[in-house]
């Protein structure tokens, strides 16, 4: 590396909770630092002391840093700070923070993934509060929203918000890149505790073998036990036709999302409202994904100002099959969670079974019977899964088996 | 100049002399009992002014010189029009380009459109302002430029200190947006109208001298007659006293920003489990986007159960008039409009009717409007472990902001401050606050994104959201983990000069503001 000056982060006057570093590497001069915060008076000390024990731990011995401030919290300075000396030194180490206690968590396969909200990879005011939305999951996306020339600092950034940021125990998910890049993606953030990887534009099941090897790899050499699940997500005309092999490619997939503005660009038509141009795609994938044990996920409504018009696609998505579908702001969580939450009349049946299933348990019956049908357990299971939704969205009170049951 | 400081009853350390007068350490809530009686101003007589009651002088200069303008006295204003005002601004360029020195302005608020008052405090022209100091002006006091010590007072503080005669106003210049030749002036009407003008009625009616100028002269009588000519010592007709888009908001939006609304939800949720919401409650709540997200959160549950608000406290808004004339809610009581729905509904609803601070906000009153209050919205920059509650200055030390009705409003039932626990890295609840505004016996409710803090002295309330699912913390434990997130921040370093000085609703001094040490 023959560069002697590196910029990584971001400045400016609507920037918040982000900085950017000018790091200039120098013969002699020991450590220069200059600190330009908003936030100086109150973390100007902590500010370089921490900038000072990064560079030493990369052996940074003589350097002038500039840095710009408005409000970053330390894993943003230290990320921003390790992509600057990244830029400038050849080294193996990272200068990794602190795993919180809350962030230890992990995901099942069958959990609701109803509202995934996206983040922008590089874009660290946004991921601060992300996980108080009670959103499904939270992606952070490397992908479309990161610039082509702040996709290296924004692996930095990830992984010290999946060690830092508490996300409350939505699903941990990244969006990678496409790709070799994609896969080296990997190498930056599954050590740090990802419940899910989501594969964008996937057209072959061999992409999503690829994927989860490297991630086998990693999870081997770094010894993880908990399970990272798989979304791929298909968005030109070939994914779609290889759907159900993308599917039942690998064990760790639990979903399958599709990507509607991709999919109209690739079939070379414009994306309408009603969809008639992605109709049978859209139920391609839903048959391919409910024939292969997994989610169908539908794509984003981007429009986040028409929440009337978010209302109609959530209901019409759900009525197709789907069971999730991606958010692109936070407003849009709660019309996509109430629109795939089951109704009154799913609940009242839900709980009639339920209800039905613990009394035959209860009196040592093996055979369930509601009226005159005969109950499978998988419905029993569903109507179970219904109801703790309903619970879990205040639907429904947990102790609904003490109200009186009027018929 | 060394002051004499001693300890006040909050534990601040506070000076028994400002700006050459003795003042009183505050002494805890409700515990200074005034004495004597209050204020009056000079007897006029008729014999002094037209028979034919046409008061009209050519300009503001005029005027000014007939009122005796001289070193040393006190101009107060009124801040209704806003950021729009082009009134006061020109008192004190008239006053520098006489050579006169040392004016007091004593200001209901002051807005960013009064920076450019700078040079006159520069110059000499002004010694202090005695009212809210934003932006460029709190960061001047701050650095201890100013040549007086600045006094911060609430609303009713304000009408406190002109009716107890702590500050006797030498000359009221009054804008108007309408006013006949007698001097009779109301807020509607003409290219300024901002709807109603309260804020000038202790002006008014206890300045030595009072000027009313206006940019749209009616025939006599101006109704309603929210000032008073017979209180009126002369009118002027200037082309333009404000400018209208700055004057009011064409319109008041509730926020979009995420964190706001999420907050906002767990307010009215809180306000709905707590059973503080009934039928019948009284309620005030501010333009700031959160408070607006809020009102709209309740006017819908009030809907759905179909109670109905007694009365709500304005500033109104489009929101609060919505509630009105969708019947949940009973009257709008106005201190000042925020936007033209309200302006028109002001003009149109029997229902909505002026009513000034003057009569709400005054602790030495025979009651007053704010402990009738059950909800009462409102906002901090800090708040510590004991609740008390700062208005005025950042945590970085500088004065950034007026205390507006904040004080006044803490003698609410139920006072409830949603705030983000952090703001940019800052965290919102801290040890102890920079500036001591409001004891935090008085402030009952923290509410931010991450949870909702109870005070303990309302045992009542904790008790009501027990098993509601309400995510209630301490407000130790919302303290840590904001620490924990933006880690634990440096103290401000201060001299010794004390810069501002902090009016508990009393009179007293509560806390002090001391210059900032720069580097």
């Amino acid at each position: 590396m023959n560069k002697s000056v590196a910029v990584a982060g971001n400045s400016g006057p609507k920037v918040r909770s982000d900085c950017e570093m000018i790091l200039e590497i120098r013969s002699a001069g020991g450590i220069e630092i200059d600190l330009t915060s908003r936030v100086r008076a109150l973390y100007g000390e902590s500010i370089k002391t921490l900038c000072l024990a990064i560079l030493k731990f990369f052996n940074i011995e003589n350097v002038h840093l500039k840095i710009t401030d408005s409000g970053a919290l330390p894993f943003v300075i230290s990320a921003r700070l390790e992509a600057a000396v990244k830029q400038l030194t050849e080294t193996g180490k990272e200068y990794i923070p602190e795993m919180i206690s809350q962030n230890s968590y992990s995901a099942t396969r069958e959990r609701f993934r109803f509202t995934r909200l996206y983040l922008p990879g590089n874009t660290p005011g946004f991921m601060i509060n992300a996980g108080l939305y009670s959103a499904d999951g939270i992606i952070l996306d490397f992908e479309d929203s990161v610039a082509p020339e702040k996709k290296d600092e924004s692996r930095y950034l990830v992984r010290n918000a999946l060690r830092q940021v508490n996300f409350y125990g939505a699903e941990r998910m990244v969006r990678i890149n496409q790709g070799e890049r994609g896969l080296d993606d990997l190498d930056f953030i599954i050590p740090h505790n990802v419940n899910l990887i989501l594969i964008p534009k996937c057209e072959t099941a061999e992409t999503v073998k690829a994927v989860e090897n490297r991630i086998e790899e990693i999870r081997k050499q770094y010894k993880i036990e908990s399970e990272v699940f798989l979304m791929p997500v298909i968005e030109t005309a070939l994914g779609i036709e290889n759907a159900f092999e993308i599917a039942r490619s690998c064990g760790s997939v639990v979903g399958m999302a599709i990507g509607l503005e991709d999919f109209t660009a690739d079939i070379g038509v414009p994306r309408t409202v009603e969809g008639n141009e992605s109709f049978y795609a859209r139920s391609r994938l839903v048959v391919a994904a409910k024939a292969a044990g997994i989610q169908p996920i539908d794509s984003v409504f981007s429009d986040i100002g028409d929440m009337d018009g978010l209302r109609a696609t959530v209901l019409a998505s759900k009525a197709m099959g789907f069971e999730g579908m991606g958010c692109i702001h936070p407003r849009q969580i709660s019309v996509i969670r109430k629109g795939f939450a089951p109704g009154v009349a799913e609940i009242e049946k839900s709980k009639d079974i339920v209800w039905a299933f613990e009394s035959a348990r209860s009196n040592g019956l093996g055979v369930v019977a509601l009226g005159s049908k005969m109950i499978d357990a998988p419905v029993v299971s569903r109507a179970q899964k219904t109801l703790e939704l309903a619970e879990r969205l205040g639907l429904l009170k947990s102790n609904w088996r003490n109200e009186d049951r009027g018929q | 100049m060394a002051t004499k400081t001693v300890i006040n009853a909050a534990g601040r350390s506070v000076p028994l002399e400002i700006n050459g007068q003795a003042v009183i350490p505050f002494k805890g809530v409700g515990k200074h009992r005034p004495e004597g009686t209050k204020f009056a101003p000079p007897v006029p007589s008729c014999s002094d002014y037209p028979e034919d009651g046409n008061k009209l002088i050519t300009s503001l200069e005029e005027a000014l010189k007939k009122c005796g303008l001289a070193d040393g006295m006190t101009i107060s204003t009124h801040h209704h029009l806003r950021d729009g005002d082009l009134v006061s601004n020109k008192i004190f360029e008239i006053a520098s380009a006489m050579g006169i020195k040392d004016l007091v302005w004593f200001p209901s608020a002051s807005f960013p459109c009064n920076d450019p008052l700078i040079k006159y405090l520069d110059d000499g022209t002004i010694n202090r302002i005695e009212g809210s100091m934003n932006g460029p002006l709190g960061r001047y006091v701050s650095e201890g430029k100013m040549k007086g010590t600045a006094i911060l007072r609430s609303h009713g503080g304000r009408v406190q200190a002109i009716q107890d005669g702590d500050v006797m106003i030498d000359i009221a210049v009054l804008a108007a947006p309408s006013s006949d030749t007698f001097g009779n002036a109301k807020g509607t009407g003409g290219s300024s109208a901002c709807g109603v003008i309260g804020y000038a009625k202790a002006d008014y009616l206890y300045a030595s001298k009072v000027i009313v100028v206006t940019d749209n002269l009616v025939d006599f009588p101006c109704i309603p007659m929210e000032i008073e000519g017979i209180y009126v010592d002369y009118v002027v007709v200037v082309d333009k006293i404000g400018l209208p888009e700055k004057i009011v908001s064409g319109t008041t939006r509730i926020t979009k920003s995420p964190d706001r609304l999420l907050i906002a939800e767990l307010t009215a949720s809180f306000l709905d489990r707590s059973g503080i919401l009934k039928d019948g409650v009284t309620m005030q709540a501010g333009a700031g986007g959160t408070s607006l997200a809020i009102a709209v959160f309740v006017h819908e549950k009030l809907k759905d159960k179909g109670w109905k608000a007694s009365f709500g406290f304005g500033g109104s808004t489009k929101y609060m008039v919505k509630m009105l004339e969708d019947g949940q809610m009973g009257y709008i009581l106005d201190a000042q409009v925020f936007d033209l729905d309200s302006v028109r509904s002001l003009e149109t609803n029997v229902t909505h009717v002026p009513y000034p601070v003057f009569n709400a906000y005054n602790y030495h009153s025979k009651g007053n409007l704010t402990s009738m209050m059950d909800i009462m919205i409102l906002g901090a920059t800090e708040v510590d472990l004991n609740f008390n509650g700062n208005v005025v200055t950042h945590s970085d030390g500088y004065l950034l902001h007026g205390i507006g009705g904040w004080q006044n409003c803490l003698h609410a039932r139920n006072v409830i401050l949603p705030i983000p626990l952090f703001r940019d890295r800052i965290p919102v609840i801290v040890d102890e606050v920079t500036t001591l505004c409001g004891p935090g016996e008085l402030i009952d409710v923290i509410i931010t994104e991450r949870g909702i803090a109870i005070n303990p002295l309302r045992k009542d309330l904790i008790d009501s959201v027990k098993g509601s699912g309400l995510p209630v913390k301490t407000i130790k434990e919302l303290k840590d983990e904001a620490e924990r997130i933006c880690g634990k921040p440096q103290k401000p370093v201060f001299d010794d000069r004390i810069v501002a000085a902090v009016k508990w609703v009393d009179g007293t001094i509560i806390d002090v503001i001391r210059k900032l040490k720069t580097d």
